[in-house]
């Protein structure tokens, strides 16, 4: 279940992003007054917007922007954490000190507030969501990829690579970061709707993406000056975002039964 | 005493966090922002006004310099001017944050209400059909938006059913009981003000629900699995033997020993409520920190942002640090 709504999420996201939109029903920017706030129809599926837009297309048209956002952001926090933590496992001393006081600093924010207040001292747009979302993001995977280089670390083809003479980078990127990153791509696929909420949560109170492109979280805010007179056009956003989530939340769940039947995670 | 070191250490690490949160933003703001005074002071602002901004804030001294004497208004009670209201950001967060207080806590009594008993009623029926509604319920919780949330249940509740007022923390018809504390509910009851009473509380109602379905499977989720850690331990067992009653056994025995992790998750919890109230204020104009917030993201307020990221940060901390508090005051065999 959850396999299937990832994978139809991210299907519709590449399909819209290839095709420039053409797939859709509707052109998601083109104004028609004359049918405005339309309630579902068969002609509108989920009605109609303020200034007489498909919502469906809107709605799938922001797919994209979400899936670019959400990759983008587990993406770096990946590559930082794979660097930071397999340095801070592997080197230790000092050096590993450093790096998790400052990940525990990081990790103790308040993530939203984190990003709220990196968010608008950047500007609004989707890119400086990305930004700011990604400082949220970094610090668990250090933590995680730091655990997993802790136990390769004593594996014996490390230490005969470090018999053999190598250095510390070569054992780093050679034998460390590709044993540790299978363990930090699972993580970062149930990730990936955790990062789409935060991010509709910063489009809905203005710092993510702006008009007129269609993102989950901004057409909601757009909508909830007609929640009474047409309810669908904040709800129906509302609820994408709610499937996508909830389709990752689940494949997130399998994938650790999967991968490890012994742990079940307290709040996933 | 190991306790109160261990409560002055977790103090400490209050200093490294907000030294990290307050360099990070305001490094962001100076670099990215071309002209920080007239960002601040608005397009209409005169030359004078600029110039005294820049001097009041030091903003033609390098950067370094300019976060210190930044820092050193923050210790001092100087938290800057907030451009959007014209006064003090540390008045305005006094203003703004007894009414978030009052509804954190207000979350937080109906996450308890709602998340310990449908806990225990998971854990009694594992892995059957209660267990896994429960489980989807509190998932979609966790999954939704909060601004789902909040705008499903004011447009059922508020709208539809027209049951609960749709907004703000009192009727605009009365008056404000007498300030104390600054939370409606608590002034109105030390007063004796039983309209205000019953209006606030009529009022809270919709905004402490919207937070409390969103995150109450926190403490569903925790309640399940420590109820059925205890029911594994050897006095349950002789509980039964000695011919108490199942009902006697849950309640007695079982659920009290299952709440002191529950506690725990408090610390997280009221975190992740801090977090929603950005959004559930702005859905039901609750006069509080997020709502401050929203409107000063909206103009881009820095310095009200700064303060109100600063106020949120201590508040996390400190309710994590409450937690494990209680946690060792709950469970004496606990050593912190």
């Amino acid at each position: 279940m959850g396999a299937v709504i990832a994978t139809g999420f991210l299907i519709l996201a590449i399909s819209v992003w290839i095709t420039n939109n053409a797939i859709l029903p509707f052109n998601i920017y083109v104004i028609t007054p004359s049918i405005a706030l339309q309630p579902p129809s068969f002609a509108h599926f989920l009605g109609t917007d303020d200034l007489g837009r498909d919502l469906f297309s809107r709605i799938l048209a922001a797919a994209p922007i979400d899936a670019e956002v959400a990759l983008s952001v587990v993406g770096s926090a990946v590559v930082f954490g794979l660097i930071l933590g397999s340095v801070a496992g592997y080197v230790g001393g000092l050096v590993e000190e450093i790096i998790m006081r400052v990940t525990d600093v990081f990790l103790a924010f308040p993530g939203l507030v984190l990003a709220l207040a990196i968010a608008s001292a950047l500007g609004p747009s989707v890119f400086n969501s990305i930004l700011a979302l990604t400082p949220v993001w970094w610090p668990s995977y250090t933590r995680l990829a730091r655990g997993e280089a802790l136990t390769v670390k004593s594996r014996q083809f490390v230490e005969a690579s470090r018999a053999s003479g190598q250095t510390t980078g070569h054992i780093v990127f050679k034998h460390i970061i590709p044993n540790i990153l299978p363990v930090l791509l699972v993580y970062a696929t149930l990730d990936i709707g955790n990062v789409i909420l935060v991010f509709s949560v910063l489009s809905f109170i203005g710092l993510g993406a702006q008009p007129p492109l269609p993102e989950w979280g901004l057409l909601t805010s757009q909508g909830e000056q007609y929640l009474v007179s047409a309810p669908w056009y904040p709800i129906a956003p509302a609820v994408a975002i709610l499937i996508v989530a909830i389709g990752f939340s689940l494949l997130g769940d399998g994938l650790r039964d999967v991968l490890d039947p012994r742990v079940r995670g307290l709040f996933s | 005493m190991g306790f109160v070191k261990f409560i002055i250490r977790r103090l400490l690490m209050l200093i490294p966090i907000l030294l990290g949160v307050t360099f990070i933003t305001y490094v962001i703001s100076r670099v990215t922002v071309p002209n920080v005074a007239r960002a601040w002071a608005g397009p209409r602002a005169s030359p004078q006004a600029l110039a005294a901004l820049v001097a009041r804030y030091h903003l033609d001294a390098p950067l370094y310099l300019q976060y210190f004497y930044y820092m050193r208004g923050l210790v001092t009670g100087d938290w800057g001017i907030s451009p959007t209201t014209g006064r003090p950001v540390l008045y305005d967060l006094g203003v703004f944050f007894p009414a978030t207080v009052e509804l954190a806590i207000a979350a937080i009594i109906i996450t308890i209400i709602i998340g310990i008993p449908t806990g225990i009623l998971a854990a009694l029926h594992q892995n059957g059909k209660i267990d896994h509604s429960i489980r989807f319920i509190y998932l979609a919780g966790f999954c939704s938006p909060p601004f789902f949330v909040g705008l499903a249940v004011l447009l059922v509740f508020g709208y539809y059913f027209n049951i609960f007022p749709t907004q703000g923390e009192l009727s605009t018809s009365l008056a404000p009981p007498l300030k104390i504390t600054g939370m409606y509910i608590v002034d109105s009851l030390l007063t004796g003000n039983w309209v205000d009473l019953k209006d606030s509380l009529w009022h809270i109602v919709l905004p402490a629900s919207a937070l409390a379905l969103t995150y109450f499977g926190i403490v569903t989720r925790i309640m399940r699995s420590s109820m059925l850690e205890v029911f594994q331990r050897d006095f349950i067992r002789a509980s039964f033997a000695k011919g108490l009653t199942r009902n006697a056994v849950v309640f007695k025995h079982a659920v009290r020993n299952a709440m002191i992790p529950t506690t725990t998750v408090l610390g997280l919890l009221l975190g992740a409520l801090l977090s929603g109230t950005i959004v559930i204020e702005a859905i039901f104009i609750w006069p509080g920190i997020g709502y401050y917030a929203v409107l000063s993201i909206e103009s881009l307020d820095f310095p009200s942002v700064m303060g109100i990221t600063i106020l949120f940060t201590i508040s996390v901390i400190l309710a994590n640090l409450l937690a494990d508090i209680l946690y060792a005051v709950i469970d004496p065999r606990i050593s912190v």
